[in-house]
């Protein structure tokens, strides 16, 4: 009834090739994209943008970049956070060498310095599979966290080991350092969500999406049918540390402002965004998204439960937020192995009935 | 001989002493993945977790007092006696017991036939909510450990090398008995699986699931009993990294160290373990004596991850692993 294709006709090959096929899942984004750009910069205040808005965009970059790697190509990584360090790097090293430079480029350029690390790590894969890949990443995300930490030239020889943001202006306003609206980083931080999820749909439903995902169903039967997996391996590992890389720097620059790479990037963040896109779903944009929104929501409204309603010590409320965020990821996996984004689409799939349900 | 050889030597042996504590660890992964197929990630939060119990029985103290005081706004504490270290260990032995059914009723059982990467990613949040658990149960401080394990440098070697080289072998005796009991354990383990009942129907679960079950072995009775050796094992682990360091939140962290372990010995191989774990101590420490100085130190945080990367690359199924075969 209010989910339905019936009647929708196209009569153009554009039309059926448009990213939204369907009327309703196309007025649905166009409802969103207004809500998002006419209606939320308005109202948004610090608070909101703090605690919610720019971490669930940020997060939700990184969580398509590793979705392209672990969701579509089915390499599964566990350094995003050593990557996302090397976005945030790479920004300040920027910025800081280049003032001259608009913060568009400098988080592209950022991604792209990212993008190559990526690849420099993600050349093993095609060696090694599975679990063992997974481990091997692992020698990404503490290298590249020890090197950040150890050699003083990527922190500007600075006494603290911090290295901060200095001001940024984009078209006159501030768009990082302390004096920026959240509005301003609000809409930058969307700009790039907007551009790198079309970005992410357009690959992952092209030519090289099929590679990835034939790579991921099956390697040795992908390479027999003809697709290269030195290319699409090597191409999922460089889209998905270039998108990692743009969330890193982001969170740097627009979201922290100041960072210490062991605390901010360590690797919990690494597993931060593999539960999300377990949870949002694998091989999913939208699971991503939802993901990220999941991930970034539950913690508040838990320590606002636990702690404003119930009054307990905030130490009890960050270890019952282990035990629920660790018990929920084993309950999604038992009930909905494939995320957020499946319920979605039994949603969808009851709404095409309702109110008659057969 | 020169000062920087007889240097070098200390740190070998130190490390070697380390690559048990590793071995401890990685074995415990290789008796679950070996009998099912999971990665089990939670190790080292398991070891935690069992230390923390030993700790928590040891000084009597009531579990989840914390929770309890903030709910009902009591003051308890303790239950105001001391348990006996060896009643305390089987104590935690049983604790670790119900854990591993637990885990088997309520999660793996339900996962069976999931790919490796959907139980592995399982495992991870296994081990989330059992330091949840672990920390709402007996707090988050750190505690000290002690079950009557000789402590301190140990005298016999110390005399024994500076009579020889003229320099003192600085030697933990804790050291030395962690590798005794990892010799045990590692026998034990072996005689168990090579001679008894039990060990023959776990082998043969490891060889094959479903051939196993046709001639009548419990899939599931061999899944709880290979937590459970798990369970002992990290209990043991978090025993010997417990009292060297005391019990506290990095305990969970040497799960990560076991990783390059067992992929330089192999996810199947219980050998591959010991060896890989000692490769990786020798190897890290000597890297961190040798080179560490000139480029900032604390190199032993990612040395083994890029050697194990090094090595796989050449041998991508580790020392010992099965070799892999691929078929479309």
């Amino acid at each position: 009834m209010f989910y339905r294709e019936a009647g929708d006709f196209k009569t153009s090959y554009a039309e059926d090739n448009q990213t939204f096929p369907i009327k309703f899942d196309r007025f649905r984004y166009y409802a969103v994209l207004l809500v998002a750009l006419g209606i939320i910069p308005f109202f948004i205040n610090d608070y909101w943008a703090n605690a919610l808005l720019i971490p669930f965009l940020i997060y939700a970059i990184a969580a398509i970049g590793l979705n392209i790697l672990t969701g579509y190509c089915g390499q599964v990584s566990l350094g995003t956070g050593g990557f996302m360090a090397v976005g945030a790097y790479a920004s300040y090293k920027l910025m800081t060498a280049f003032p001259w430079m608009d913060m568009v480029s400098v988080t592209l350029l950022a991604g792209l310095i990212t993008a190559m690390v990526g690849v420099a790590f993600g050349l093993p894969s095609l060696r090694i599979k599975g679990f063992y890949l997974a481990v091997a990443t692992l020698a990404a995300q503490f290298f590249l966290v020890w090197m950040f930490n150890k050699v003083p030239w990527f922190y500007n020889y600075s006494a603290s080991g911090q290295i901060s943001a200095p001001e940024r202006t984009m078209f006159g306003l501030a768009v990082t350092g302390p004096n920026a609206d959240a509005w301003v980083r609000y809409l930058f931080c969307l700009f790039f969500v907007f551009v790198l999820a079309w970005l992410a749909r357009n690959l992952t439903r092209g030519s090289i999406g099929r590679q990835w995902m034939a790579i991921r169903d099956m390697d040795i039967a992908a390479e027999i049918i003809g697709v290269n997996p030195l290319k699409a391996k090597l191409t999922a590992f460089a889209v998905s540390s270039f998108f990692v890389g743009i969330a890193g720097g982001l969170l740097f620059t627009v979201y922290l402002g100041a960072v210490e790479v062991g605390e901010a990037f360590g690797i919990t963040k690494s597993f931060l965004v593999l539960f999300m896109i377990i949870i949002g779903g694998l091989g999913s944009l939208f699971g991503s998204f939802a993901g990220a929104a999941f991930m970034v929501l539950l913690p508040v409204v838990l320590r606002n439960f636990m702690t404003g309603t119930l009054g307990w010590e905030s130490t009890i409320a960050t270890h019952f937020e282990f035990v629920i965020v660790g018990g929920l990821i084993m309950f999604f996996l038992i009930v909905e192995p494939h995320g957020l984004a499946r319920l979605w689409q039994l949603t969808k799939e009851k709404l095409r009935l309702w109110p008659f349900p057969h | 001989m020169p000062d920087q050889l007889i240097w070098a030597m200390e740190v070998t042996l130190n490390g070697l002493m380390t690559g048990v504590m590793y071995a401890l660890v990685a074995l415990g992964f290789v008796l679950i993945f070996k009998a099912s197929g999971i990665f089990n990630y939670a190790q080292g939060v398991m070891a935690l977790f069992a230390a923390m119990t030993l700790v928590g029985i040891q000084e009597g103290r009531i579990p989840f007092a914390h929770l309890i005081n903030e709910i009902f706004g009591t003051e308890i504490h303790h239950f105001g006696w001391h348990v006996p270290a060896l009643l305390a260990i089987l104590l935690t032995v049983v604790v670790m017991i119900g854990f591993a059914w637990a885990v088997q009723r309520f999660i793996f059982k339900h996962l069976v036939g999931q790919e490796p990467i959907i139980l592995f990613m399982a495992t991870i949040g296994l081990a989330y909510f059992l330091e949840g658990v672990s920390d709402l149960m007996w707090g988050s401080e750190i505690r000290t450990l002690d079950v009557g394990l000789p402590q301190g440098i140990n005298g016999w070697i110390d005399n024994t090398t500076f009579d020889v080289f003229g320099y003192g072998f600085f030697i933990d005796n804790l050291d030395i008995s962690a590798s005794i009991v990892a010799a045990i354990l590692v026998a034990g383990l072996i005689l168990y699986s090579q001679y008894t009942k039990n060990g023959r129907a776990m082998r043969a679960v490891a060889d094959d699931h479903q051939a196993a079950l046709s001639v009548g072995i419990s899939l599931n009775y061999v899944w709880v009993l290979v937590w459970s050796l798990a369970g002992i094992v990290a209990l043991v682990a978090g025993i010997m990294w417990g009292s060297k360091s005391g019990v506290q939140f990095s305990l969970s962290l040497i799960a990560l160290k076991a990783l390059p372990v067992l992929m330089l010995g192999g996810f199947t191989s219980i050998p591959g373990a010991i060896v890989g774990g000692l490769i990786i101590g020798v190897g890290e420490a000597l890297f961190e004596f040798a080179i560490g100085p000139m480029i900032g130190g604390a190199t032993e945080n990612w040395f083994a991850y890029v050697l194990a990367l090094v090595f796989l690359v050449f041998r991508p199924q580790g020392l010992f692993g099965e070799k892999i075969i691929e078929r479309v």
